[in-house]
């Protein structure tokens, strides 16, 4: 088999991912997104894996190894991000990653009154939910 | 303790006695007077001795070279001759009595610590001076002594007229410095030596390529410091200081600098006649125009300014005939009886409470007020105007009869012109000296009006140092048979021609003045006037200080006053008010260089403030809206964060294999 | 690595590599439609079409154990925790419009940038490189299977990370149940029985979040005094 399938496979797997990360706006359609990157990895691996193990530049199977370890990492990552996400969802009541600007320039002016007024606004929704 | 010891100490300890002084000014007031008066005594008890061991032989010299100082050394050198010696015991003299007198005038002056420490340190860069046998530390003294006088003359800065006065005292001197600084270079460029001794060798041997031209740059310098036309109008307006600092200036230090300095370069300057001409004008002119200002001044002060412009004028005179003893001797004459006025002066405006020679000419019986000072101003007063035995007689004919020996063309190299420029404007200066001396005098003390105010007697240390200078102003004319021995040897005593022409011009002006002063001294007593000091019981030196702050207010002008009563205004006629401005030449100078400066200065201003500052504040409103445009970036939202970071990956991967690959 | 001339071309597929793209576009197309979708759940639905395509694709390039580990952990458990994230962050059943952020032509232009990019670099670096399958299948035969060696060497070779991966895992462990725990340590309000109450109930959800965005206020009501 032609190495240049799984690598192109793996290629647009992780741009479909790197699309996902950057448009989606839930945060857990984010995750997932992250998962699709992380399994393009996985894929670059095996596929190397088999093609430098056939031709007996590695004896280590350092591609499958690798594989088994960004698994178990995933999941591990996956747990935390959706406990980090759920903290998130409580503490805001949104899970909404544009929402989340606490980072942004505070601005003088007209742009503080933006963020009082969308404060209640979101309360009523978390009301409007409960 | 040998010669050279004795005079390395003199200009020491009055400098240590400033720098103990400054020092301990403020935690051991008691120490401030004896530091002040020991000093300056001692130093000159030194200089007497170090005189009579000199003795008038030959130069002594010594050096001492502390560093290398690159192609031409600078060495710290002693030259003691003759001239140095005596000088240096003059300055002793006068510095000890002003400072035993300051201890009265500024009795309760709360700044008196620091005031005497700068007198001590003005000493002692005087003495620096005298005894420098290398130009670049008689530089030092000089600076030293034009930043002193900078601090002395505005003792009192609380009033206007000290602060403009120091300020214009301390440019005027800068601006003659600044040539004299170029022609010390050039000349040490052509001798190859700061070393006065090798200097003058090297004059002797006709090494020096450019004369006039450092000649020229010298006398500027000089003119600066001596106050010779045209950069003598720092002069009058330093009365604005203490009276002993006007002493000091005027009779011993500072203004002496410069006709001593001629004297010590004379060779230098006797190079080149252009030189001496430009030299003897600018003393004609010199004596002549200061001595009618004199005689139009109101302030007391101001016409003893005057009165030292002139005199100095007459020792550039003697200097610009080629006769240096000539110019000493009446250095040293001039140097105690101007002390002696100065300081008689003082006591007179502490008594009467006013300047104003026009207040005093109202006062009846002033001068039994101050007996002292009326015996020693007399006497003061008559040596100025050359009345024989007096010593300015002694020396003044000296002048003259130099003059008239360069004007026969028997000086030798010195021209004949600068001899009659020098002999005919002395004369005319007789005249006038006469009478301004006996204006002064009458109007001071022969005053018909109200009885003067009595405000106690004056204090006995300033009393008792107008009879010890009192002393050499009446005799010191009878050294004149020995000091040839001590100088060049050219025959001091005077001529029978001069001396019957100068006495008897003297007189006519005095006994004309006298006719004057009987003709309008009726009129004083129609025209009220006077105005006298708000706090007559206080400190000497406060008095004086009210004294010249209210001048200008009451009498329209820190000079003149309109007073008609006053004899100089009869004899003067139409000129007598362009005398009393000095002849208008502050305004000149305030066209021809202040209106200029001040004029740049706004362009400067302008142009800063438009067109430089346009940049600054530029530089800093570009950041600012760069700032803003990137302040926009920071949304907070990851995604973008995120979204611009890869795109800058993406950009830099492709780049990185397009630039591994090309050369593939 | 091969030559180019002893390759076999593009044009001449063998079985594997056909089964393989077949796979391969279902799996790309799942990938493609869940990062698309408007309907939150359906996409962790499709995520599973795509992790389960990339199983599939393991076992072609003969990796088996990779491919069983790949449906376990991915297909078993991380697609439930993904669905359970959604039903506890209230994600709407059914279309929601605002699915994307307003940052998707941004995100579709670099996301095609760096496709283009990295295709380019990929193909061009191994467009000769060939995999004998049957090779590593034979080798693998030997000895005793792909599970096989890929155990040993994990166990001998790489037993150190594997280690420190388990304390990796622990730690993940704590933070996730520290996380999760911090509202309700936090503040008194919550009451008690919240603890013991089930996570996934909906009363406890709505007290929380009644706390929550009491909270809220209050912190909205700092930022108006200042």
């Amino acid at each position: 088999m032609h190495l240049a399938y799984p690598a192109v496979l793996s290629v647009l797997l992780f741009c479909t991912g790197l699309y996902g990360v950057l448009a989606r706006r839930n945060a857990i359609l984010v995750l997932m997104s992250v998962e699709l990157m992380l399994n393009a990895v996985n894929l670059n691996l095996v596929a190397f894996d088999v093609w430098l193990s056939q031709a007996a530049r590695d004896t280590l199977h350092s591609g499958q190894a690798l594989t088994l370890f960004t698994i178990a990492i995933a999941a591990a990552e996956i747990g935390i991000g959706l406990a980090i996400v759920l903290a998130v969802y409580r503490a805001r009541g949104t899970s909404d990653i544009d929402k989340l600007r606490d980072t942004a320039e505070a601005r003088p002016g007209p742009e503080d009154d933006d963020t009082e007024t969308a404060a209640p606004a979101m309360a009523d929704k978390t009301e409007a939910a409960a | 303790m040998t010669t050279t010891t004795l005079a390395v100490l003199v200009p020491l300890l009055p400098f240590l006695g400033a720098a103990a002084g400054l020092l301990l000014g403020r935690t051991a007031p008691g120490y401030v007077r004896p530091l002040a008066v020991l000093p300056t005594l001692t130093a000159t008890v030194l200089a007497v001795l170090v005189a009579v061991r000199q003795g008038g032989g030959r130069a002594i010299n010594a050096a001492t070279e502390l560093t290398p100082t690159g192609s031409v050394p600078v060495e710290l050198a002693l030259h003691l001759d003759g001239f140095a010696v005596l000088v240096a015991v003059l300055v002793g003299l006068v510095a000890s009595c002003v400072q035993i007198y300051s201890t009265g005038y500024l009795r309760d002056d709360p700044r008196y610590p620091s005031y005497a420490a700068l007198i001590s340190l003005f000493t002692s860069a005087m003495l620096l001076v005298v005894y420098s046998g290398d130009l670049i530390v008689l530089l030092v003294g000089w600076e030293i002594m034009g930043i002193c006088s900078y601090f002395l003359v505005g003792h009192y800065w609380e009033t206007p007229e000290a602060r403009a006065a120091s300020l214009k005292a301390f440019l005027v001197t800068k601006l003659g410095d600044v040539p004299f600084l170029f022609g010390l270079f050039a000349l040490a460029a052509d001798a190859g030596s700061f070393r006065i001794t090798t200097v003058l060798g090297a004059v002797a041997s006709g090494a020096l390529d450019h004369p006039t031209l450092i000649a020229l740059l010298l006398l500027a310098g000089v003119a600066g410091k001596s106050a010779q036309f045209p950069l003598h109008t720092w002069l009058p307006d330093a009365m604005a200081g203490p009276t002993p600092v006007s002493a000091l200036i005027h009779a011993a230090t500072m203004v002496a600098a410069g006709v001593y300095f001629i004297a010590r370069l004379l060779p230098v300057f006797a190079a080149s006649a252009a030189a001496l001409v430009v030299l003897a004008v600018m003393a004609a002119v010199t004596m002549t125009g200061s001595a009618l200002a004199a005689l139009a001044q109101d302030d007391i002060k101001r016409v003893l300014a005057y009165s030292t412009i002139g005199q100095l004028g007459y020792m550039t005179g003697a200097l610009a005939v080629g006769d240096r003893g000539a110019a000493v001797f009446h250095l040293l004459s001039h140097g105690a009886f101007k002390a002696l006025l100065f300081l008689a002066a003082g006591v007179i405006i502490h008594a009467a409470g006013t300047n104003s020679l026009a207040a005093m000419s109202r006062m009846r019986d002033l001068r039994s007020r101050v007996p002292d000072a009326y015996w020693t101003m007399t006497v003061a007063l008559l040596a100025l105007a050359a009345i024989p035995p007096f010593a300015g007689f002694f020396s003044k004919e000296a002048v003259l009869g130099a003059a008239e020996h360069a004007a026969a063309g028997e000086a030798g190299a010195v021209p004949g012109s600068a001899g009659w420029i020098v002999l005919v404007s002395g004369l005319v200066t007789a005249i006038l000296t006469a009478a301004y001396a006996t204006r002064l005098w009458l109007l001071a003390f022969r005053g018909h009006g109200a009885e003067a105010p009595d405000h106690g007697p004056q204090p006995v240390v300033m009393n008792a140092v107008l009879w010890v200078l009192a002393v050499p102003s009446l005799a010191f004319g009878l050294t004149a048979g020995l000091l040839p021995d001590w100088f060049d040897g050219h025959p001091l005593t005077p001529t029978l021609t001069t001396s019957v022409l100068g006495t008897g011009l003297a007189l006519v002006g005095g006994l004309v003045t006298y006719g004057a002063w009987r003709h309008t001294t009726t009129l004083a007593a129609r025209v009220p006037l006077g105005a006298v000091a708000a706090h007559p019981e206080a400190d000497a030196g406060v008095v004086e200080a009210e004294a010249i702050a209210t001048h200008a207010p009451a009498y329209g002008d820190v000079a003149y006053a309109p007073d008609p009563a006053d004899p100089g205004r009869l004899l003067l006629g139409p000129l007598h008010r362009h005398a009393a401005a000095g002849f208008h030449l502050d305004a000149v100078y305030s066209a021809l260089f202040v209106r200029p400066v001040r004029a740049g200065a706004e362009l400067v201003r302008f142009l800063d403030r438009e067109v430089v500052d346009t940049y600054v504040r530029g530089a800093g409103t570009a950041p600012r809206w760069l700032g803003t445009a990137v302040r926009r970036a920071q949304t907070g939202n990851v995604q973008t964060y995120l979204s611009v970071l890869l795109a800058g990956s993406a950009v830099l991967a492709v780049v990185a294999v397009l630039v591994a690959t090309r050369g593939a | 690595m091969t030559l180019a001339a002893s390759s076999p071309g593009f044009l001449s597929p063998t079985g594997v590599e056909i089964a393989f793209l077949l796979v391969g576009v279902v799996t790309l197309g799942a990938a493609i439609v869940t990062v698309t979708t408007k309907q939150l759940v359906h996409a962790a639905l499709w995520l599973v079409v795509a992790l389960g395509g990339l199983a599939v694709e393991y076992l072609l390039l003969t990796a088996e154990f990779i491919a069983w580990v790949q449906v376990l952990i991915y297909v078993g458990s991380v697609v439930v925790l993904l669905l359970f994230g959604l039903m506890l962050t209230k994600a709407p059943i059914g279309r929601s419009p605002d699915a994307d952020s307003g940052n998707r032509w941004a995100a579709l232009t670099v996301a095609v940038a760096s496709a283009a990019t990295l295709i380019w670099v990929v193909v061009d670096a191994f467009r000769t490189t060939w995999i004998d399958l049957d090779a590593a299948t034979a080798a693998a035969a030997g000895s005793d299977g792909s599970t096989a060696v890929t155990g040993a060497s994990l166990f001998q070779s790489w037993v150190l990370p594997f280690e420190a991966l388990s304390v990796l895992l622990l730690a993940a462990l704590v933070g996730a149940i520290v996380l999760s725990r911090k509202a309700a340590a936090e503040g008194e309000r919550p009451p008690r029985s919240q603890d013991k109450a089930p996570s996934g109930k909906d009363k406890a959800e709505s007290d929380e979040i009644k706390a929550a965005s009491g909270k809220d206020e209050a912190a909205s009501g700092k930022e108006g005094a200042r």
